[in-house]
């Protein structure tokens, strides 16, 4: 993730050590209002990070304990299997497809909202937020009921004479599971981003005679870039490991990483796969997610 | 200002229509399932799948199983507490990183954006083994005990919403012209005043979004929460899920539309509140 | 800030942090009461904090046990054996916990159960001899004492399947004979189930560990897989009645209230190979702060009209003999929830098999792909 300089201190020409002093002052106050969140962070976020990464170093035991003893590969060893490779690339398709559908769905729907007026947009706002204040699990559990053979979607195909389609329980029931808990992630960056567009230079890149497609391209596309970015990442990262959405609407017929992960975890007991599995898709996501922000140029 | 520029440049024609016609749709989208669940809660059947007539009997059974309005209550108690204090360490590090140059910050930066970036099941895993470990340091410390009570719930979901609500609070920062500071500081207002009269009111609209993502995140959890929770405290997510396991009733669409109801009667009034607050004239925004 | 004081401050802070979490009364935490108490029968030394499998006691029971040993009962909820597992052993202080049996071996092998005093249970005599002793996983029943038990099989619709279906593991592993109902079955989301399925279908124990009978159950169940509808261990029964799948493999009682719900006819049966019999057990944990209120609640349930309100409320078997005299007639005959002596031959329980348990979840993992 890259860190954009503050906004330049306005400190105003003053002797040398003044300014030193200045700064100074600056720097504490600055460690002093982060250091709750960075404190919080350490001890209930870190700490456990490192003791899953020396989990996935340890040993089970016979009964599916996790011992701190005989430090090992093995855990990293099992990860080269032909199962988890090919649930590993299944996940990112899974991943990148929802990723992708979001934001072809939300990114009109963002740009339609900021085109509103400003009561309006919030009505639309909370309308985004209040499908999701009801129980994850009931709402997953109405889609299928909309998915099933007899259910609407099936109804609506069969009215318009295409025939009886069953959803669930196909890949397709899993995407539309995952794009509708992820979408007001990509909403919401995407709206924020494009809100805050500067509509003048719109209409100057307009007086142009610019094409709306070429002020669109060159003008509010670039300048969404950071809610694009912001929201693909709250899509991709949590679909990546998603596994109860897919195990509801997609029958579990086919192995994910999350549901591998918890697999692991609970029916084996066993710990140090488990770990270990979870410290790589963390490296990998990190990694990935630097990059995606270094090239984006912006952070969120 | 924006509000004029956009009336010139807001999509007319085709474009207008077929954004509209889009939006529309992905609304329909959004409330399909929500239209099955509340009208299921009033089905006189057991089974979700058919319609033996309307009732009120699962409102009824809601009204009287301990329980369901336990883990409701657990539910509402953790996603208030959580947010409460992830919103005033997520804003004051949202400040901090956007707002002042300091050693640690590139680090607490990268720090905010782990949780975002873990699956939650890694993260419920580790919190899980987390604190069976400080269980067993706590064992030999007498007086203290973490795995009782709401604690373990509210740690954890402080751990996750810090950064959701750092990153909404910093988009708006980010954005904001700091004149309207500095002319504060040159009228010899204080620190204090200054945060309280300009800035404050400037990224409000920031921490409420935040503030309702992170209530958004608490109430539906129920992987991190079903490896945290401790006695009497099972979160309703986590009930659900077990009632789900074990033949699933109308019962639970009840509570969701219950849910569903007060968080909007919650909106409802906190967006009152906040029009009466604010001048009269534009509306404030949700979300920066 | 030097890397110290950043320490010495973050020391600090774990532990004032740890402090906050201290609001219950003290006697709940540490190592708890369990170990070297000594109960009378009937006698309650606090109230019960009962860690429980969702909606698998009736209310009414809870209230009338507040109200005759005038405690408090606090229930928490678990959806899986692991997860009550990982709480236990997370220092958790339960009084009385309602695990699985593997899940009994497990525990007793951890030392995280503490015997069951019978002086304090006098109801223990109300138990059918076959429950009483012997059990595989606590032989002696010094450990737990069962809840409820049942078997896992196939439900079917016999409107698809037709009443004389043959009763085999056949109708999901047999290519040809299941090639009919294929996109209309679904499996339990279970390795240990599921992969025993197949293993029963192959004439095998489903607690081998021998690596060849495991590899075959794999290639059977991958072979499968394209004829499911689903994985799925909760929604089956549901699933079933809404005409969404014709054979669904799932535990016995929790189909009994969804036939009631169908339109159709339907039937339940342990195919003709064998398959598994469980039974979830009350046990008290070592870190329960109050053992003898655990062992009242015990003997409370182990009372015949008690034990049969349990029965006739969540329509699972229950192991107590004095209680069927209570138990509704139609509950009662419904060889789907107590089975025939002649069935009980081929039911086998599901026994942990150690580090052999990894490769039951590899199997499964591999053949999904």
């Amino acid at each position: 993730m890259t860190v954009i300089d503050p906004p330049a201190q306005v400190d105003p020409p003053v002797s040398p050590e003044l300014e030193t002093g200045a700064r100074r002052a600056a720097s504490r106050r600055g460690f002093l209002l982060g250091l709750p969140a960075l404190l919080y962070l350490t001890v209930f976020f870190m700490v456990p990070l490192g003791i899953v990464v020396a989990y996935s170093f340890a040993t089970r035991s016979r009964t599916g304990r996790t011992e701190l003893r005989d430090w090992n590969l093995d855990a990293y060893a099992r990860l080269g299997d032909d199962v988890v490779r090919t649930i590993a690339v299944r996940s990112l398709w899974i991943a990148l497809a929802t990723t992708l559908i979001s934001l072809v769905l939300a990114y009109p729907l963002a740009y339609y909202m900021s085109t509103r007026t400003p009561t309006v947009r919030n009505i639309l706002l909370v309308g985004v937020m209040l499908p999701f204040w009801s129980n994850f699990l009931v709402r997953t559990y109405a889609w299928r009921v909309l998915l099933d053979s007899d259910g609407l979607v099936s109804q609506a195909t069969q009215a318009v004479g295409i025939g009886e389609t069953r959803l669930l329980f196909t890949p397709t029931a899993v995407l539309i599971g995952l794009v509708y808990r992820y979408l007001p992630f990509m909403v919401l960056p995407l709206y924020a981003a494009i809100e805050r567009i500067d509509w003048s230079l719109v209409e100057a890149a307009r007086d142009l005679h610019a094409s709306a497609w070429t002020a669109f391209r060159r003008v509010v596309w670039p300048l969404s870039l950071p809610g694009v970015i912001a929201g693909s990442i709250l899509v991709f990262v949590p679909s990546f490991g998603a596994y109860v959405t897919p195990a509801i609407l997609g029958g579990n017929k086919e192995g994910l990483l999350g549901s591998f992960i918890v697999s692991q975890f609970l029916s084996a007991r066993n710990g140090p796969v488990g770990a270990s599995l979870s410290v790589v898709v963390l490296s990998v996501m990190l990694v990935a997610t630097l990059w995606y922000f270094r090239s984006g140029g912006r952070n969120l | 200002m924006k509000g004029v520029a956009r009336s010139t440049t807001a999509p007319t024609g085709a474009a207008r229509w077929w954004l509209t016609a889009h939006a529309s749709l992905v609304y329909l989208f959004f409330y399909a399932p929500i239209v099955v669940l509340v009208l299921y809660s009033f089905n006189d059947s057991r089974i979700i799948g058919g319609w033996d007539g309307f009732t009120f009997r699962w409102y009824g059974e809601f009204a009287e199983n301990r329980s369901v309005r336990d883990a409701l209550a657990v539910s509402f108690r953790v996603a208030l507490l959580s947010t409460a204090i992830s919103v005033v360490l997520g804003t004051l590090s949202a400040l901090s990183i956007e707002r002042f140059r300091w050693r640690g910050r590139r680090l607490l930066d990268g720090v905010l954006y782990l949780p975002i970036i873990i699956p939650d099941v890694t993260m419920a895993v580790m919190l899980l083994v987390f604190f069976s470990e400080a269980a067993d340091i706590i064992d030999r410390l007498p007086f203290i005990d973490l795995s009782s009570g709401l604690e373990t719930l509210v740690i954890s979901h402080v751990a996750f919403n810090i950064s959701f609500v750092s990153v909404v609070v910093r988009a708006r920062l980010a954005n904001l012209d700091p004149s309207a500071e500095e002319a504060a500081a040159d009228l010899y207002a204080n620190r204090w005043q200054t945060f309280r009269r300009v800035t404050l009111p400037q990224i409000m609209p920031g921490v409420i979004g935040g503030a309702l993502l992170a209530i958004t995140l608490s109430l539906d959890d129920v992987v991190v929460s079903s490896f945290v929770q401790a006695i009497g405290s099972t979160p309703l997510p986590v009930f659900v899920f077990g009632l789900v396991r074990r033949g699933v009733s109308p019962l639970i669409n009840a509570v969701s539309v219950f849910m569903l109801a007060a968080s909007t009667g919650l909106v409802l009034v906190s967006l009152l509140v906040q029009r009466i607050r604010s001048s009269p004239g534009e509306p404030k925004e949700l979300i920066p | 800030m030097n890397r110290f004081k950043l320490l010495t401050l973050l020391t600090a802070l774990a532990i004032a942090i740890a402090a906050c979490g201290d609001d219950d009364d003290s006697e709940t935490g540490g190592g708890g009461a369990a170990e070297g108490a000594t109960c009378e029968p009937g006698e309650v030394d606090g109230d019960l904090a009962l860690y429980n499998w969702s909606e698998y006691i009736d209310p009414e029971l809870i209230t009338a046990f507040e109200e005759e040993f005038d405690v408090t009962v606090t229930e928490d909820f678990y959806p899986s054996n692991e997860e009550m597992l990982a709480r236990v052993q997370e220092g958790a202080s339960f009084d009385l916990i309602v695990p699985s049996d593997y899940m009994v071996s497990i525990m007793i092998e951890e030392g995280l159960l503490t015997p069951i005093q019978a002086d304090a249970v006098p109801n223990l005599d109300n138990l059918a001899d076959r429950f009483a002793s012997e059990l595989p996983y606590d032989p002696e029943g010094e450990y737990s004492v069962p809840y409820q038990w049942g078997t896992t099989g196939l439900g079917v619709d016999l409107a698809v399947v037709g009443e004389d279906v043959p009763h085999t593991w056949g109708l999901v592993f047999d290519p040809e004979l299941s090639q009919q109902y294929a996109g209309k079955i679904t499996m339990l989301d279970d390795p240990r189930e599921t992969m025993g399925a197949a293993l029963k279908y192959l004439g095998y124990s489903l607690n081998t560990t021998d690596p060849d009978e495991l590899a075959e159950a794999e290639e059977l169940v991958a072979d499968a897989i394209p004829r499911l509808a689903a994985f799925d261990s909760d929604q089956y029964d549901d699933l079933l009645i809404q005409g969404e799948s014709a054979i669904a493999h799932g535990y016995s009682g929790n189909f009994f209230t969804a036939f009631e719900e169908g339109e159709s006819d339907y039937e339940y049966f342990v195919p003709d190979e064998g398959g598994t019999v469980w039974v979830d057990n009350m046990a008290v944990p070592t870190s329960a702060a109050h053992p003898c209120t655990a062992h009242a609640f015990i003997n409370f349930l182990l009372d015949a009209e008690n034990g049969a309100a349990l029965t006739n409320w969540n329509f699972y078997a229950s192991p107590n003999a004095a209680a069927e005299e209570f138990i509704d007639a139609e509950v009662l005959e419904d060889p789907a929830i107590y089975p025939t002596e002649e069935l009980n031959e081929r039911l086998e329980f599901i026994e942990d098999t150690g580090d052999f348990e990894i490769e039951y979840t590899d199997a499964l993992s591999r053949a999904r792909g």
